[in-house]
């Protein structure tokens, strides 16, 4: 093998290896603590699959979305009816739709369904939305969790509205959460070395060359926004087996906020930010949580004040930022720049003017100033860099090229 | 009540929110920043009204006027300084675990369960009754806005601060080289955005007189959803955006059956969906106009 391959190689390996480390950890940790915190542990894994879901879409697409959530949602309700007692369903949803009113799916049927609606509901938004840019599709993915949230709390046909549904049975242990978060990180890692996500993240940094190359950016975004939904459906129903009820408040604002901000803390634009910013801050939350109604740290024993707790992370949340925009793996895989596969850079490096920076050739893609493409005919391994103006595309086209005030 | 009185309704609610959108668009135009810490700066102008209730109401209004143009500006200076260069998806997270976390203040502070104002509650009664049954504080809604936008227009237009943050919001570089003071004029944009968060702190109190934590955040998103459905590159636009939500989200409250007033926000929000798919920059963005952004 020669040392190129073998970079390349090890530099793949790191970059399933090290989130799929990240979760390992989290569910060994998780199995030696008592029932009670392990119930912590479980809420880490299932929200790191969240935001790997979400990153699928967001961190490679460069799209802000607030609508994922919606799929959670979906995914969540959907499992947890289709897994409750029918005699409760009917006591207590006696509205419902008749496909809805008398199935009963096993756990793993109900995991499998959700992330099936997930997609097809994602599929049906992407298809309408995903022409969209900017501000504007980030308002129009909002607008999409407003409608999920209003339907879901208000139409009895469809769940329980305004009450909270019970009796789901509770299956997600730290076994399922930990299988089910791994499962989020290969096919989030899976996607990334497709030729359609590779042409998605070129998209994400100069569409205009993209387009020009041939790449339809709406078909990669609904390809990437159907998976995630998928991912999200599929996230959504561990959550609901995790909890063993549900009301429609757990899959809104608050969910969509903490986990874009455990996406962005961690580092929207590689896998390893993103599963980085779900189990840390995931950790952090659960850790502040638990420690409204008191904890014992290094045998000390300490609570803190109720609600106090909300305000320390959105305070570590700002700090973090502010410390490190560009979130903690700060776009990068891990050990990417370590392994990043010198030979391959251009020989006309060495030529280049004496003082210039060479050419990112980063396979992974993802730093804050660079994606990756595919060249036609350079056989996959060749990586053209395109420069990226708003590399989070929230400020739209119109905005790109400003200085920075 | 009429048709008239629920038009006019309607355009008291369109009022309220172009005014928020007039706060989150003024910082944009210089910054290109969404600020979703700002429904914090009128919650805390709405809980200053609640917490100097024994004073008399016009001390209470000038004291909300300080405190949320004073909160406005810690905002610029402890948020958004230090992010200067930060990418937009970056301040939107920041701006928002603010807002997270003052809710969670206000929470602490206030309770869960809102507390009552009654600063200027006599405007709380009907002006004009009948048919059209209106209440004194639809009509100084409508007449208030009338009085901030054109004192906005006058800025912007008329004086030499609205012409440097004109030129900082179109080129801040350029700008810089004509001897525009550019941190100056973010400054004057934070006061701006805070006096018209405090115009909308005390209206909304009167309005609806119970303040609770998440007062602030449910009031800038739907005005935010209206700033980028108008046509957040252009002050004018975004505001007027801010105005058709309100306008359209309270005659839609007013044709739909009673049974069916639930699913109000989901027929502004596909409304904002159908909007934002025919103009996707902008309702009332010029299809080929170029960008104007104050």
């Amino acid at each position: 093998m020669t040392g190129s391959a073998a970079r390349s190689s090890l530099r793949l390996a790191a970059e399933l290896g090290g989130p799929l480390a990240l979760v390992g950890l989290v569910a060994l940790v998780g199995a030696n603590l008592s029932v009670a915190e392990q119930a912590n542990a479980v809420n880490v894994l299932v929200t790191a699959a969240i935001v790997v879901g979400l990153y699928i879409f967001v961190g490679n697409s460069g799209v802000m979305s607030f609508g994922q959530v919606s799929f959670v949602a979906v995914g969540a309700f959907a499992a947890g009816i289709w897994t409750s007692p029918v005699g409760i369903r009917r006591t207590t949803m006696p509205d419902l739709f008749g496909f809805l009113a008398t199935p009963r799916l096993t756990n793993l049927e109900s995991l499998l369904v959700a992330a099936g609606l997930g997609a097809l509901f994602a599929l049906l938004v992407g298809l309408a939305l995903m022409r969209l840019h900017g501000l504007a599709a980030g308002i129009a993915t909002f607008a999409v969790l407003q409608i999920t949230y209003n339907i879901l709390g208000f139409w009895g046909k469809v769940g329980p509205a305004a009450t909270t549904l019970s009796e789901v049975p509770v299956t997600t242990g730290i076994g399922q959460s930990a299988t089910g978060c791994a499962i989020a990180v290969l096919v989030a890692f899976g996607y990334q070395h497709t030729r359609s996500c590779r042409e998605l993240r070129a998209s994400r940094a100069d569409p205009l060359a993209a387009r020009g190359i041939g790449v339809s950016i709406f078909a990669n975004r609904v390809v990437a926004f159907t998976l995630s939904g998928a991912v999200c459906g599929f996230s959504g129903a561990l959550f609901v087996h995790e909890l063993g009820s549900i009301n429609v408040d757990q899959v809104y604002l608050d969910l969509t906020f903490s986990t874009l901000a455990m996406l962005v803390v961690g580092g929207a634009q590689s896998l390893w930010g993103a599963t980085l910013g779900g189990t840390v801050l995931g950790t952090v939350f659960a850790f502040l949580t638990n420690a409204e109604s008191g904890t014992t740290v290094a045998g000390l024993h300490f609570s803190l004040p109720n609600g106090l707790s909300t305000i320390i992370f959105a305070a570590l949340l700002v700090v973090a930022l502010m410390v490190a925009p560009t979130g903690l793996a700060r776009g990068r895989e891990l050990f990417a720049v370590a392994l990043r596969d010198r030979a391959s850079l251009p020989a006309a490096a060495g030529s280049s003017p004496e003082g210039s920076e060479p050419v990112r050739v980063d396979s992974t893609a993802s730093t804050a100033g660079v994606a990756t493409l595919d060249v036609p005919g350079s056989g996959g391994e060749q990586d053209a860099s395109l420069a990226v103006a708003d590399p989070a595309g929230v400020a739209g086209p119109s905005a790109q090229g400003d200085e920075r005030r | 009540m009429t048709a008239l009185g629920y038009l006019i309704e309607a355009i008291s609610l369109g009022v309220l929110y172009a005014l928020i959108a007039v706060s989150v668009g003024l910082v944009f135009g210089v910054l290109r920043q969404v600020n979703l810490a700002q429904g914090e700066v009128i919650a805390f102008g709405a809980y200053s009204l609640w917490m100097l209730s024994g004073l008399p109401a016009a001390l209470q209004i000038v004291l909300c006027f300080a405190i949320c143009i004073a909160s406005s500006l810690v905002l610029q200076l402890v948020v958004f300084r230090p992010l200067r260069g930060a990418s937009p998806l970056t301040t939107l997270i920041v701006t928002f675990g603010v807002s997270y976390g003052l809710e969670a203040l206000w929470q602490i502070i206030y309770g869960p369960n809102g507390n009552p104002v009654t600063v200027l509650s006599m405007l709380n009664t009907t002006a004009i009754g009948g048919a059209i049954a209106l209440r004194w504080i639809t009509l100084v809604e409508i007449g208030a806005g009338a009085v901030l936008f054109s004192g906005l227009y006058l800025i912007l237009f008329r004086s030499g601060l609205g012409v440097k943050m004109r030129a900082a919001a179109e080129d801040v570089a350029t700008a810089r080289l004509v001897g525009v003071r550019v941190q100056r004029v973010v400054t004057w944009a934070f006061v701006l955005s805070g006096v018209s968060a405090a115009v909308v702190a005390v209206l909304s109190t009167v309005q609806t007189p119970l303040i609770t934590p998440n007062f602030g955040l449910t009031l800038l998103i739907v005005a935010l959803v209206g700033v980028v459905l108008g046509g957040i590159d252009n002050l004018g636009r975004a505001t007027a955006g801010g105005f058709i939500i309100g306008f359209v989200n309270s005659l839609l409250g007013s044709v739909l059956p009673e049974q069916s007033l639930v699913f109000l926000p989901s027929l502004t929000f596909l409304f904002v969906i159908i909007a934002l798919l025919a103009r996707p920059n902008g309702l009332l963005m010029p299809r080929r106009a170029g960008v104007e952004r104050v």
